[in-house]
């Protein structure tokens, strides 16, 4: 008999799961413990201890009418984003569905914008979309001053609302494209048999058999909004003007490291990750049922 | 009902050309089988005809009008998938009355006509059920009755058959057959089996490479295979085929111990000429080894069918088949004869592969009933 080293599975398992585990520990667990532990104590600003405070940073949280805008317009943010971001997707991939060559190398294409640094990504949209220089510019010759995203409260989130969905159009785009190709194509056939055009084609038969895909789409695409954010409105608007642009993610940063009053941003922060988790549990309790057919 | 005219239809896809010139009248009314192994253009032809494949040149015509151009919805065809392509996501009503849904059929008449069909199909307790929750025959009741449900002017089969186990398929079979009595209307069905072209279609369409080889009725076909590759594909076990040349005496030579006398009509403009022999295994007898003017062979092995059985025998390299009726006892290697009359050949000329024909029409033999 062949003489081998044996190791109990357990112990292997575990040998295998440990450099996860300590990437995982180090890099979430233990900084949403010391965000936790924040939450619930009064940290001084240049250290020398803490003080528990017990609720007292939430309860100020909730009081203030400046935190219930950010949540106001990081929801305005995270809807009009993933409607746009998953709308032009779904179209895009809608017209080209099996109608691409060399669709292989357009998913690689599209991928990339998704691989882009969220900074990287303001920076450029801030010169696409400069009111002086950019292409909008065209609109201020014609009417003056109508777009001014340095200005005007609404052009900022707009404009923020573009780069994140620019971002985002092509990841979805692939997902979708996928998910189109995988409808057996004799099921399109069918329908346009049975005298179906385009367009009936695409509610009755592609929309209900891409829900998983879109739910899944929704899910990250909504929490994605709330986090991935961050790069594109520092680099664009710094939440400005006057707050207009001030999501939850931003607002942790600016109270945390600009307003060095890190306890309250810790109790934002702990407040945004609930809101995540609860949005992802809503959304898994309630679409997902109503999703599988098969 | 209507009648169906093909003319010089191809197809190509890029260089790639699939359906090389087909020519085709189908009556009203009428079911026609196309038969030809897979990658012979016979379901791009069915396609073409249903409107889901553009035409490449030729044009095809339903009831006298010009469909090339017509979007498969106003063609008044249905069709039948090989894999059924049932909606996962609708129950079984809506599934057959997405049609007159689309339509525009009001609530009331659909819900009365989809059951209607679902009882002509047998379905009536399944329609709530979604697909997935149906054995694979009551799927292809819902695709049939799904086509059935618009009363079409035609119906187009695509292999509805291949996915389903033997017996079912031949329970499906007749019921298509009857389906076809009841309803009239002009079918075209393709396949790949033989048996059921053979048992299905009112006239056989044999295509091999994107060409029709040979039009006919299944008995005909059968008896006068119009090309070698017809007589190979048609009846099983295969036709016995043999290459060779005729003689100055007119006989069919296929080697120095092996010759077959061929009818008397056709062996003077033959005479040097190399040709394909073809004899049906049923029309073949086995003789004791050493008769006069028997081809010798030794035997291979016996394949049981029950209702009869066949002696696979070999000729020096040739396999060659002979049905026997009679229960045997022939070990592998034992030597014997094979007897041929001169009226159950068929003569193929080795050049073009186009059958030789003698006077008119030989001896009939009747198309076996087992597969």
């Amino acid at each position: 008999m062949e003489k081998r080293a044996t190791f109990s599975s357990t112990t292997i398992g575990l040998v295998f799961v440990a450099p996860m585990l300590l990437l995982i520990f180090v890099f979430f667990y233990w900084p949403s413990g010391q965000a936790l532990y924040w939450a619930f104590t009064l940290e001084q600003p240049w250290g020398g201890g803490n003080q528990w405070v017990g609720l007292q940073n939430f309860q100020q949280l909730l009081s203030d009418p400046v935190y219930w805008n950010s949540i106001t317009r990081s929801l305005v943010f995270g809807v009009a984003s993933t409607a746009i971001a998953m709308g032009v997707a779904l179209v895009l991939a809608l017209f080209t569905d099996r109608e691409l060559r060399f669709h292989r190398a357009y998913r690689s294409i599209f991928v990339w914008p998704y691989a882009i640094a969220a900074p990287a990504l303001g920076l450029a949209f801030r010169f696409i979309l400069a009111p002086e220089a950019g292409l909008l510019s065209v609109l201020n010759s014609i009417w003056p001053n109508i777009w001014n995203p340095a200005l005007d409260g609404k052009d900022a989130m707009i404009a923020i609302v573009i780069a994140f969905s620019w971002k985002y159009i092509g990841y979805n785009f692939i997902f979708f494209l996928s998910a189109l190709a995988s409808i057996p194509r004799s099921l399109i056939e069918a329908a346009a048999m049975d005298g179906a055009g385009p367009a009936r084609r695409v509610v009755d038969i592609q929309l209900p058999l891409l829900t998983p895909t879109l739910f899944f789409l929704l899910v990250i695409n909504i929490t994605e909004s709330f986090q991935d954010s961050f790069g594109i409105v520092d680099i664009m608007t710094q939440g400005g003007p006057a707050r207009a642009t001030e999501l939850m993610v931003y607002k942790i940063y600016f109270d945390g490291f600009k307003g060095l009053d890190y306890s309250g941003a810790a109790a934002q922060s702990i407040i945004l990750m609930g809101l995540v988790v609860l949005l992802t549990i809503v959304q898994f309790r309630f679409i997902e049922r109503r999703v599988h057919y098969k | 009902m209507a009648s169906i005219g093909i003319r010089s239809v191809r197809k190509a896809y890029q260089k790639n050309a699939v359906v090389h010139g087909v020519d085709l009248d189908i009556a009203s009314g009428e079911f026609i089988v196309i038969l030809g192994p897979s990658g012979c253009g016979k379901s791009t032809l069915l396609r073409m005809i249903a409107g889901l494949e553009e035409i490449s040149a030729g044009e095809i015509s339903i009831d006298g009008v010009v469909v090339n151009n017509i979007e498969p919805r106003e063609r008044g065809c249905a069709m039948v998938f090989q894999n059924y392509a049932l909606y996962p996501h609708m129950s079984v009503a809506d599934n057959i009355g997405y049609a007159l849904k689309v339509a525009g059929v009001p609530k009331e008449e659909r819900r009365r006509r989809v059951e209607a069909t679902a009882k002509i199909v047998a379905l009536e307790s399944f329609l709530d059920r979604r697909p997935m929750a149906l054995s694979g025959g009551q799927r292809q009741r819902v695709a049939m009755a799904r086509a059935i449900v618009r009363e079409p002017k035609v119906f187009l089969f695509d292999e509805p058959l291949s996915n389903l186990d033997a017996k079912l398929r031949v329970a499906m079979r007749a019921e298509i057959r009857r389906l076809h009595r009841r309803l009239g209307a002009t079918s075209i069905f393709v396949t790949h089996d033989q048996v059921e072209a053979m048992t299905l279609g009112d006239r056989l369409v044999v295509m091999n490479a994107g060409r029709v080889e040979q039009v006919g009725a299944p008995a005909e076909v059968y008896n006068r295979p119009a090309s070698r590759f017809v007589a190979s594909f048609v009846g099983s076990p295969a036709m016995n085929l043999m290459e060779g040349t005729i003689d100055r005496h007119g006989v069919f030579v296929y080697d120095e111990e092996r010759r077959v006398a061929v009818p008397d009509a056709v062996e003077n403009r033959l005479v040097g000429h190399k040709v394909t022999l073809g004899v049906r295994a049923e029309a073949a007898r086995l003789v004791e080894a050493g008769t006069s003017g028997s081809l010798p062979a030794t035997v291979d092995f016996v394949e049981e069918l029950g209702a009869g059985r066949v002696v696979h025998t070999d000729l020096d390299g040739l396999s060659f088949a002979v049905a026997v009726t009679e229960p045997v006892a022939l070990l592998p290697g034992t030597a014997v004869g094979i007897a041929i009359d001169p009226a159950d050949i068929h003569l193929f000329s080795s050049e073009t592969g186009l059958r030789i024909d003698a006077a008119p029409a030989g001896a009939q033999v009747e198309p076996p009933l087992v597969p």
